[in-house]
């Protein structure tokens, strides 16, 4: 089957069941997209598909419908997004395993509602489990990039 | 090897060995009259080198002696360095490869102990304390935890000074200048004319010369990078996803793995069926391991539906089955056969407490899974000659030991790559995923097999935080606190952990009782005795280890005393505080939270706590609002002692990270066994904060005291007994046992 990831598209050949965490890691070796549960409950896969924010971990490889966007599709050291650029200056990492998915939701809320309420980042976020408790600098960042892309 | 001067009547010698192209500086650690296992590869007298920086055509490499698991040591390294170098953070990269073979014989571990920055706390402090009980058993000294904080702090300044100044003498020798009118700066070595030679450019010559000894550390006032907010040199790979962990790592030729393990923890593999799973596509093995069985496949995902096809029969767990009966273990264990320790008996508590019906309470802290975002994984390829492995450690000597022991090698024909971690808070002071891994490779010569553990496998076979029961007996008299007579529960976390490495740890066991025989209150009857339980589920350190527990008892058992007296929690803690740096800190918190203005509105609660631990005090104050939805975080106020801070930013995430992963698991986290089974293995049912739920927190680093302390560890202690308290303030509702969403129900 066909999956186009960060604007390459990809011919592999796996189980139609097989997550697209999966493909993605262990298949197409793109590494960013972490494997923190498998069910649902930490965020640490989450990707954009079609723009929008998934758990890689729970589409299967059949059915992702439109093309991926990882983090390493989402910007890069040379070139960052705005939530990413944020994410530097307040300095959110601590051992920085979940923020991949962290900067994917983030930054799937804000193309969505351009300038949060503190609630709507408390809906979006929530799902984005950080063990090493980097909340209050999440918070902060989201806040800092929508700024930044309001003002262009 | 570099030269080395004459043995010098110093506690170390900077020193320095050529390598390709270059120079690497480092401190020299000589093989001592006693035996060290850790040096034996040595003939007595002669030095190993250990590190620190190279510089050669590549630019400036900091080598780290471990792996960092987000606590930020690489880049408080790299800046102890930077500052007497005289180079910029952004002209150090860390050095990600294996330690090269001319000094990986150095002293590893005691190098990875040795060290602990400022800010650099996640668990190092429990690394000391085995470490530490490991040195003494085989009687060596080495040094605690309480000073080798400064010992590295003064190290690594002191070979970047070296460095610094060997350097400026090779510019001198290039030119000819002579060496008093050239300056350092950027990574350069200034001549008097403005122009610049490189560092880079100075290696090979700085090689070949006698390394500068003795250079005067600079005043702290003079400092430009430490003291001051630095950007972490992880930060931008680590918000791109261009950080690779351990579980990232791949060779060519690599086969993925799961296992599937017993789940009762330690009991056999009986029998089992793997057709199923033989059969399914990318699987070319089941092999079997200890206490279960190993699957190799193409994927991971194909590994783990492979393991998932397996029936197996399974025997039971070695240690009680249920939890009724592990509480009742503690329980029974109260006795004077069982006695560990009593390391406090101030004033006599005895006499004070029969003269009248002493208040008594008992309290009950659960068995906690470490459960880092990252489950533990373990790349490991066996030869006939040698192996080599790729994980993320803090234990890299016993590593190397227990593959050579598996895989039938020598320790030196195993070399170990220590990967970036993602978070540990203790779990990656143990090697199980490498032993299994290498259990598995070991059946498959030449084939590198990555194991990787789902988070299922890494939750129910933890070695998780220990559990602890504690029993309070008190008096008060005219609103004082007059008597604590605490006694604490638990079994050996060191001994369990210990034994996983074949070593046993006489003696009593410190972190029984720490976090509550060494508190700086001076309450006139005090007694804090510890009682050994007899060993459980098998334990591990867990960040904070026995002030995990005992933090929430002490304070707690405080409370309830300071209730009886009428008195002000922070009044009476401030009054009976008999230490003017923990004076400091609660005061602190007193002012950060306003809490002598004006009372909280009804239905809102305040608590406050105070846990000195690896020699930091840390005082919390929580506020909560108890809403018809549940309780809701407010706000914290927290403030510690650490002699100095060294990067701001780093110690507010760490202190506030710390807070919320003491906050998250009193809310709502607890291993329990049925059958002799982990009832929880997700984070569904093991769940800590969520972001909904982070309070806003402020933080104050106190830089009244001398010493130079890790802040990893000390603020998870006080913050569920201040959040305790806080519930107490607002609903009445006294809780005695953690996760406190037992009896309340959070927002
Ligand atoms: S790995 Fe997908 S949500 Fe945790
Ligand atoms: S930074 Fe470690 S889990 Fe979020």
């Amino acid at each position: 089957m066909q999956i186009t990831v960060n604007g390459t598209t990809h011919e592999v050949d796996v189980e139609e069941d097989m997550p697209l965490l999966w493909v993605l890691r262990d298949e197409l070796g793109i590494t960013g997209v972490k494997y923190g549960c498998g069910i649902a409950q930490c965020g640490a896969c989450t990707v954009h598909i079609d723009g929008e924010a998934a758990r890689a971990c729970q589409v299967l490889a059949a059915d992702v419908w439109g093309p991926v966007t990882t983090i390493e599709g989402l910007g890069t050291p040379k070139a960052l997004h705005a939530v990413q650029a944020a994410w530097i200056e307040h300095q959110v990492a601590q051992c920085g395993y979940c923020q991949s998915g962290q900067i994917m939701q983030a930054a799937a809320l804000l193309a969505e509602t351009p300038a949060p309420t503190d609630d709507d980042i408390n809906d979006a976020l929530s799902g984005n489990l950080c063990r090493c408790g980097t909340y209050p600098r999440i918070r902060a960042a989201v806040k800092t990039a929508a700024t930044r892309l309001q003002e262009g | 090897m570099g030269r080395i001067a004459k043995i010098a009547r110093r506690s170390f010698l900077v020193g320095s060995v050529a390598v390709a192209g270059g120079v690497a500086f480092g401190i020299y650690r000589y093989r001592s009259p006693y035996p060290n296992p850790l040096l034996d590869e040595l003939e007595p007298g002669a030095a190993a080198l250990t590190p620190y920086v190279r510089i050669d055509a590549g630019g400036i490499t900091l080598i780290t002696p471990r792996a960092d698991m987000g606590q930020g040591a690489d880049s408080v390294q790299a800046a102890l360095i930077a500052e007497e170098l005289d180079a910029t953070l952004d002209q150090i990269h860390t050095d990600p490869g294996p330690p090269d073979r001319a000094y990986w014989n150095t002293a590893l571990s005691e190098e990875a102990a040795a060290f602990t920055a400022p800010g650099d706390g996640l668990m190092n402090s429990a690394v000391h304390g085995t470490i530490d009980a490991v040195m003494k058993f085989l009687g060596m000294q080495i040094t605690g935890g309480s000073t080798t904080v400064p010992d590295g702090f003064v190290k690594l300044r002191q070979a970047g000074a070296s460095a610094r100044e060997t350097l400026k003498r090779a510019a001198s020798e290039q030119t000819g200048i002579a060496l008093d009118r050239l300056s350092t700066e950027a990574g350069a070595v200034l001549l008097p004319g403005g122009e610049r030679i490189a560092y880079t450019d100075l290696a090979a010559t700085a090689a070949d010369l006698e390394v500068v000894q003795d250079v005067p550390l600079r005043d702290p006032s003079q400092w430009q990078i430490l003291g001051k907010p630095m950007r972490r040199i992880d930060i931008v790979a680590k918000s791109t996803g261009t950080q690779d962990y351990g579980i990232d790592a791949a060779v060519p030729g690599m086969v993925h793995a799961a296992i599937l393990l017993n789940p009762a923890q330690g009991g056999e593999l009986r029998g089992h069926d793997a057709s199923a799973a033989l059969a399914m596509r990318g699987v070319s093995a089941v092999v079997p391991i200890t206490g279960g069985l190993g699957i190799v496949a193409d994927n991971t995902w194909r590994a783990f539906r492979a393991a998932r096809a397996i029936t197996a029969d399974w025997g039971p767990s070695p240690f009680p089955a249920e939890m009724d009966a592990h509480w009742e273990a503690l329980s029974d264990a109260f006795t004077e056969d069982r006695q560990d320790s009593r390391k406090r008996d101030d004033g006599d508590v005895e006499e004070v407490l029969s003269a009248a019906a002493p208040l008594s309470a008992e309290y009950r802290a659960p068995y906690l899974a470490h459960a880092p975002l990252e489950p533990v994984n373990a790349l490991v390829r066996v030869d006939e000659e040698a192996a080599e492995v790729w994980t993320g450690t803090q234990i890299p000597r016993f590593v190397q030991q227990n593959v050579a022991r598996i895989a039938g090698l020598d320790p030196d024909q195993v070399t170990v790559h220590a990967l970036m971690i993602g978070g540990s808070f203790g779990h990656r002071l143990e090697d199980e995923v490498v032993k299994r891994a290498t259990e598995i490779a070991a059946q498959m010569k030449g084939t590198p097999v990555k194991l990787t553990y789902s988070r299922e496998e890494d939750m129910t076979h933890d070695f998780p935080r220990q559990i602890a029961m504690a029993r309070m007996r008190g008096a008060v008299r005219d609103g004082r606190v007059e008597a604590l007579d605490l006694s604490l529960a638990m079994p050996s976390v060191i001994t369990s952990q210990m034994r996983r490495q074949g070593q046993s740890v006489p003696g009593p066991d410190s972190q029984i009782v720490a976090g509550a025989f060494d508190q700086p209150f001076g309450i006139p009857h005090h007694r804090v005795t510890g009682y050994r339980a007899a060993p459980l589920a098998p334990i591990s350190s867990w960040r904070s280890v026995g002030a995990s527990s005992n933090g929430f008892f002490y304070n707690a058992a405080l409370d309830e005393l300071i209730d009886a007296a009428g008195a002000d929690p922070m009044a009476e803690r401030l009054r009976l505080c008999n230490d003017p740096l923990a004076r400091a800190v609660l005061e602190a918190v007193a002012e950060m939270s306003g809490w002598d203005g004006p009372a909280p509105a009804a239905g809102r609660g305040r608590g406050v706590a105070l846990t000195q631990s690896f020699g930091v005090h840390c005082a919390e104050v929580v506020e909560i609002t108890d809403t018809p939805n549940g309780i809701r975080l407010d706000s914290v106020w927290c403030a510690a002692e650490v002699g100095r801070v060294l990067d701001p930013v780093n110690f507010d995430n760490l202190v506030k990270g710390g807070v919320i992963f003491g906050l998250g698991h009193a809310m709502n986290c607890e291993i329990t066994y049925a059958d002799g089974r982990a009832e929880q293995d997700n984070f569904h049912s093991f769940e800590g904060m969520r972001l909904r739920q982070s309070p806003r927190i402020e933080v104050r680093g106190l830089e009244n005291g001398d010493a130079i302390r890790g802040i990893g560890e000390p603020p998870v202690p006080p913050a569920a007994p201040a959040l305790a308290g806080a519930i107490f303030a607002a609903t009445g509702t006294r809780l005695r046992e953690m996760p406190f969403s037992k009896a309340v129900s959070f927002l």
